[in-house]
């Protein structure tokens, strides 16, 4: 499941060595891409879904999509990652929206 | 090609380093290993190699909902032996799990003590959630034990992929790899190694393999392609058990867990008709108690039969038992939930529908990987394994192969104070032949521009096992005439492996993978072929040979490649029982 960069909020994380989702992605997935000083996904086929980039993008650039084959479209779930919680929201194909909120640290 | 990074062996930077002990992959099982052996002994030198980056490397990239074993009040470590051995069809290592089953609860407790939330009941005890296992919120246990690993200072080479292991006569005295963003050449000398590097997913096509997006939508990690097995093999490294293959029943399509549903919230497996499958057709058998493969093969069996789809059923669920189910998934595979929100599936009316996965090789699950001793040393001196790449200790899990991980570097320690290891000497044109192997994709890729990419060979082994060698398209079904098969085909692919081109590192990675993939596959198919009889359906189904023979195969299968001919010889080694 690719990641889907929001090419508006995403700012190549210009003060890091390289873009945090870049440097984090067990794949090694995610590339900077010249031109654009943005991220991008070099292999959208290759992802695990494992939301490591999304988690760590302190711009809220990136947000998870479904391959089509697995869900209809437009659903969406987008963490937020505060100190020791984090919540989830998560929006229905039809729009209904759910949320959740725990401690994922002690 | 970019101009960063060397494209011809002779342009390599060649990094050299020097260490006690070096960890390859910095998993959960390489972690614990590292922190262990700090703890042991602190003015040791310490170093993890880790292909991808610490904090989310490994099967806990995404997190994990469950700890599966914890030996609980009332239960014992012997008594958990005996419920692994049952779980695996009778063939394990009792002292090897004996062993570690002494250090699991360990290990959960300090993750606890580190950050990792653990659930608990009114009474302050973990909260259960089946006879072993344990609820967690785990989604970010991987970065608390990553940060763990820096404060007891062990240096940390993260994007290092590991290629083969350095020998000195017949030790190994560490490891070679490569860098995927300078593209240098790592050297690492290291007094004792430990392989931790998990086990090999993606040998098989998944059924999710689309044209689009879903290709790695698999349960196990994707990136966990068998390289410690591959190193392990072409160093001529005993492997045992690898026929023992891990299928599992999980969602459908998505491939998640299920064990989180049917374990955590009493959900039983139903067929198209509404059976309770395991308790209607599978009750001689122990019913919702019975051993692992066959819980894993159930659903199979039912739509082969013409009585799927299959379900977990969910509908007795209430609102709340729903959302913490939701939870649960959110702290191991998020996207799960986002998978039935894109269904607007409520699954209070909806059950939620399962299928097997494709088949993984993966030792804290199986018995498959580096035949070890109790101190967790293979049979090549200066190797010691841990985690899914160490083999005769199924049903690990999160737990055990932390535990695995602590007695693997007691192990090193143990090896590196018996004076055994006085002055390490490496004969440089073995460095040179591997920095030539490693980076012979580029040089084809300057010298002919033409080949072979690594995504076109990893679907043709893809393929190629899945239909020959019992995958999920073949309900996991072979015969010997099938795996004869895919091993001359093997053969051919090994011999294609220097047609292989790589366009940037990320390639280069992925070219060093798919020859690792295609070396695991061939000990695999070896082992299939040679346990001819059918011990665990599913897991290992012989069409030729469909019945148990206790005779001839209560035992282990093992492997050596003779390194002088290049053969995969297999044999046996006996199965003891330390508890009963």
């Amino acid at each position: 499941m690719p990641p889907k960069v929001d090419l508006q909020k995403c700012d190549g994380c210009k003060g890091e060595k390289e873009p945090l989702c870049v440097a984090i992605c067990p794949g090694d997935l995610l590339m900077l891409n010249e031109e654009t000083v943005k991220a991008a996904c070099r292999s959208t086929r290759d992802c695990w879904d494992c939301m490591s980039c999304i988690k760590v993008c302190p711009q809220g650039a990136l947000e998870t999509k479904l391959p089509y084959q697995l869900g209809y479209h437009p659903a969406r779930l987008i963490p937020l990652m505060g100190g020791k919680r984090v919540s989830w929201t998560c929006v229905s194909q039809d729009g209904k929206v759910e949320r959740f909120n725990y401690k994922n640290r002690n | 090609m970019g101009k960063n990074y060397p494209t011809t062996p002779q342009e390599v930077q060649e990094m050299q380093i020097e260490t006690d002990i070096l960890i390859i992959g910095a998993g959960n099982a390489g972690c614990y290993a590292a922190i262990e052996a700090k703890r042991q002994d602190p003015s040791l030198r310490v170093t993890l190699m880790e292909k991808a980056h610490i904090d989310r490397s490994g099967c806990l990239a995404g997190g994990m909902d469950a700890i599966n074993t914890y030996i609980k009040k009332g239960e014992t470590v012997d008594s958990l032996v005996k419920w692994s051995r049952e779980q695996a069809g009778g063939l394990q290592r009792d002292d090897l799990y004996k062993t570690m089953a002494e250090l699991l609860n360990q290990s959960i407790e300090e993750w606890e003590e580190w950050g990792l939330p653990v659930k608990k009941g009114e009474n302050g005890e973990y909260l259960a959630r089946g006879r072993w296992d344990i609820a967690i919120h785990g989604s970010e246990m991987k970065v608390i034990l990553a940060e763990k690993v820096r404060e007891y200072g062990c240096e940390i080479l993260n994007r290092v992929v590991a290629t083969n292991f350095i020998m000195d006569g017949d030790r190994v005295v560490g490891a070679m790899g490569f860098n995927i963003r300078e593209g240098k050449f790592y050297v690492i000398k290291a007094k004792a190694t430990i392989v931790a590097t998990g086990g090999a997913g993606g040998i098989y096509k998944p059924y999710t393999n689309d044209g689009t997006d879903s290709h790695h939508q698999i349960w196990y990690s994707p990136f966990n392609v068998g390289t410690g097995y591959a190193m392990g093999i072409r160093a001529g490294a005993e492997m045992t058990t690898f026929e023992m293959r891990w299928c599992a029943v999980r969602t459908k399509d998505f491939n998640g867990p299920i064990d989180t549903i049917s374990v955590g919230y009493n959900a039983a497996m139903i067929n198209a008709r509404g059976e309770k499958i395991l308790a209607e057709r599978y009750a001689h058998l122990g019913g919702d108690k019975a051993p692992r493969y066959i819980r894993a093969n159930a659903p199979m069996e039912e739509w082969l039969a013409g009585r799927g789809p299959c379900y977990v059923d969910t509908t007795h669920m209430t609102p709340d038992q729903i959302k913490d189910l939701k939870t649960d998934y959110l702290n191991e595979r998020p996207s799960f939930v986002l998978f039935l929100a894109s269904r607007n599936q409520d699954i209070s009316r909806d059950p939620i529908e399962i299928y097997g996965s494709d088949p993984y090789i993966v030792g804290g699950h199986t018995a498959s990987g580096y035949w070890i001793d109790v101190k967790r040393g293979t049979t090549v001196p200066g190797l010691f394994a841990c985690g899914d790449v160490a083999g005769g200790t199924p049903n690990k899990f999160v737990g055990g192969c932390a535990a695995e991980g602590m007695l693997s570097a007691r192990g090193a320690i143990d090896y590196i104070k018996s004076g055994m290891v006085s002055r390490i000497n490496v004969d440089e044109s073995l460095v040179e032949k591997e920095k030539n192997r490693v980076f012979q994709p580029f040089v084809r890729q300057l010298n002919v521009g033409d080949g072979i990419t690594p995504l076109e060979m990893e679907e043709r082994l893809q393929r190629l096992m899945d239909e020959y060698a019992g995958g999920v398209h073949q309900f996991y079904r072979m015969n010997r005439e099938r795996l004869e098969y895919a091993l001359k085909n093997i053969a051919i692919l090994k011999e294609q492996a220097k047609f292989l081109v790589a366009t940037d590192l990320h390639e280069l990675m992925r070219c060093n993978e798919v020859i690792d993939m295609i070396d695991v596959a061939e000990v695999l198919c070896h082992h299939l072929l040679y346990r001819e009889e059918t011990r665990w359906p599913g897991w290992q189904t012989r069409m030729d040979f469909p019945e148990k023979n206790d005779d001839k195969f209560n035992c282990f299968v093992n492997s050596r490649k003779n390194l002088e001919t290049g053969n995969i010889e297999m044999f046996t080694r006996p199965m003891e029982k330390l508890v009963d």
